[in-house]
């Protein structure tokens, strides 16, 4: 056990004798992307431009921008991770990621981009009784927002602490907390423009960097990726096991069945996450909504193919327990990597560290501006404009309130980052997937396919899909009753399986079909003929 | 109906009244639209799930079939992941290929027409 110990101090040791090194480069990050959102900021003069960036940003922009999105520190930090640790069963995260675009493309961004305006409540309160709607639609917006920032502010401790060897707490929050001030300054003052180009200097600099590290990885395979999976799988201890299906879930019969919860999680959640639904307002119509999950489907597909190198390289160069050492739950694996492939001893090393540990700060940033984004719009122009006034207030008050709105989730996840700053990055943001599939998609769905969903059918999906995701969550072993969870020193688990996805996905739905045959109000059949002439024409679109 | 600029929640384009769009919604022509995107969009959406769920069950319980090895260290398993990538990049090039050839011209015209004609 000791030589793993000394590579990891050693690593950490390195690392802060290069933070100087580590910090100019963050810093130019922010700095760079400063000025950005300052000059956005005074193009920023209405809603549009606030909340969907003026819908002038080309496909090719969007599309780079919803990869900037998408791409979390889960992606980046926890797949590699997973993959360094488990083998072939990390790579499922990577699959259902990719494969649950095809939903976005095929059913939900051009209908959605057709019949909205500014957030996903926009399109569930379309035909139906707008205020409790909206109410329902913000309520899991924010829940969905709050459970993926957890993940993102998780990854940004994680990170520190290996990085700029910050072990104490203190320095942890301190770090969490600088997170919350630039994201708040990113979003109150560059709106949806500055956070969409934040989002695309950021896509760059991970698919950059990302890049990088495969073609280092390859290069010392001499290209052959049979040989860096038959070193991962020996340098791993496992064998051939390594790069088969199990060795996470295959265990028992309650583990199989989660692998199974997840990926239905996985594959449904994207379309249905917030985050990701209101940059398709960003462009000016359906076709370059179409293109945007095309490139994005080309960039984010590339950038998982990848994280086969970068978790695989991980178990090949990297010993078990210098990985597990440094996190338990591998979320160190990519930028250990990094290290070792210059060398641990060189300056190379050093830099290489340096250089992955600042794309993955600013993958951070960028994701976590992205998701206050929604939240906060959310808030102002579903809950404050439409719920609390009625409709009456102005552009600029509802701006108003959604920079507040800001401020205020800002702080809010900097109190949550604080505590949630050991869990696991990757685990977190799939129970992001599986709330967004339980709660939205469902009432997405219905709202645009079928006639006779009623306000009764979206409320009861909304919450029911809603209640029962996160209650299930409570009551399962990521929060209480394991080594690794969230509270390890009591047991209040009663629901076996990590993921809820594969009772609370299909509960989200059977909830919109029962509210619905059991509602005793007609579906206004006039607004549904608008919605679906409008959804899929683009009739009155701008 | 050519108001140009009401309170912010409400449209603030000229838009066609509610009966031209139930109108249209009945007419023949959007029909052909709607069956169109539908007969397409919805049996490939079942398609790429039973296939991404046949991917799922098979490395839950067919582990023997899935660490078949077919040259040096990849297997089967290797392979069926690899391949979903392909067909997730396929099915996004085939679908927009047909929304550019069979949807968009149908919706344009109906578009053009309504926000023209109302």
């Amino acid at each position: 056990m000791s030589p793993a110990i000394t590579h990891v101090q050693l690593a950490a040791n390195e690392a802060s004798e290069h933070r100087g090194l580590i910090i100019t480069l963050f810093a130019l990050f922010v700095v760079a992307t400063l000025g950005i959102t300052v000059w956005a900021g005074r193009q920023t003069k209405d809603a549009a431009d606030f909340y969907a960036g003026g819908r002038q940003f080309s496909a090719f922009q969007n599309g780079l921008a919803v990869s900037g999105d998408y791409m979390s520190a889960a992606s980046f930090l926890g797949i590699a991770g997973a993959i360094a640790l488990f083998g072939y069963d990390g790579f499922l995260y990577s699959i259902g990621f990719l494969v649950a675009w095809l939903v976005a493309l095929l059913l939900v961004a051009e209908p959605l981009r057709n019949s909205g305006r500014y957030t996903m409540g926009d399109v569930l309160a379309y035909r139906m009784r707008q205020r409790p709607v909206r109410t329902a639609a913000g309520t899991s917006t924010i829940v969905v927002s709050i459970f993926y920032l957890l993940a993102q502010m998780a990854g940004a401790g994680v990170l520190v602490s290996l990085l700029l060897g910050i072990t104490s707490d203190a320095g942890k929050i301190l770090i969490v907390a600088l997170v919350g001030i630039l994201m708040i300054v990113y979003v109150s003052i560059g709106g949806m423009k500055g956070t969409t180009w934040v989002q695309m200097v950021k896509a760059v600099l991970l698919i950059g960097g990302t890049l990088l590290i495969t073609f280092l990885v390859l290069l010392k395979f001499n290209f052959n990726i049979s040989d860096l999976l038959g070193e991962a799988a020996e340098n791993s201890g496992k064998g051939a096991a390594f790069l088969e299906p199990g060795l996470q879930y295959g265990a028992t019969g309650t583990s199989k069945l989660d692998f199974i919860s997840l990926g239905i999680a996985l594959v449904l959640g994207t379309a249905g996450l917030p985050h990701i639904l209101i940059r398709f307002y960003t462009v000016p119509n359906a076709k370059a909504a179409r293109k945007s999950v095309n490139w994005a489907i080309g960039i984010i597909g590339g950038f998982y193919l990848m994280t086969i190198a970068l978790g695989f390289g991980a178990a090949a160069l990297i010993s078990q327990d210098e990985i597990i050492a440094s996190n338990p739950s591998g979320n160190t694996a990519a930028p250990l990597l990094a290290l070792h492939l210059g060398g641990v001893d060189s300056a190379w090393g050093a830099i290489l560290l340096a250089t992955i540990s600042a794309v993955a700060f600013a993958t951070i940033l960028a994701v976590v501006a992205g998701l206050t984004l929604a939240s906060s719009s959310s808030f102002a122009h579903d809950i404050y404009a439409n719920v609390i006034r009625k409709g009456k207030a102005t552009e600029k008050e509802e701006m108003r309130a959604a920079r507040w709105a800001t401020v205020f989730i800002g702080v809010v996840s900097i109190a949550l980052g604080a505590l949630a700053r050991d869990l696991n990055v990757a685990g977190l943001v799939a129970l992001a997937f599986a709330v967004a599939a339980s709660a939205n998609l469902p009432t997405i769905l219905y709202s645009l396919f079928w006639k006779r969903f009623t306000t009764q059918g979206a409320l009861w999906s909304i919450y029911g899909g809603l209640i029962v995701a996160v209650g299930l969550v409570l009551f399962s072993p990521v929060v209480s009753g394991d080594p690794k969870a969230m509270f390890p020193d009591v047991d209040f688990a009663w629901f076996p399986l990590k993921n809820p996805g594969i009772i609370s996905i299909p509960f989200g739905f059977l909830m919109g079909w029962l509210g619905t045959v059991l509602s005793k109000e007609e579906p206004d059949a006039k607004k549904y003929a608008e919605l679906e002439v409008r959804s899929l024409t683009g009739t009155g679109a701008h | 109906m050519a108001a140009e600029a009401p309170p912010p929640s409400t449209e603030q384009h000229k838009l066609p009244t509610p009966e031209e769009f139930t109108e249209v919604q009945e007419s023949a022509e959007f029909g052909e639209l709607r069956r169109s995107y539908r007969s397409f969009a919805f049996p490939l959406t079942v398609a790429f799930i039973a296939w991404y769920l046949l991917y799922v069950l098979l490395s839950n319980y067919a582990g023997d079939f899935m660490g078949n090895k077919l040259f040096g260290n990849i297997n089967v398993a290797f392979v069926f992941g690899v391949l979903q990538f392909v067909t997730t990049f396929l099915i996004a090039w085939w679908y927009s290929r047909h929304a550019a050839a069979k949807l968009d011209p149908k919706a344009e015209a109906i578009k053009t027409r309504m926000e023209g004609g109302a």
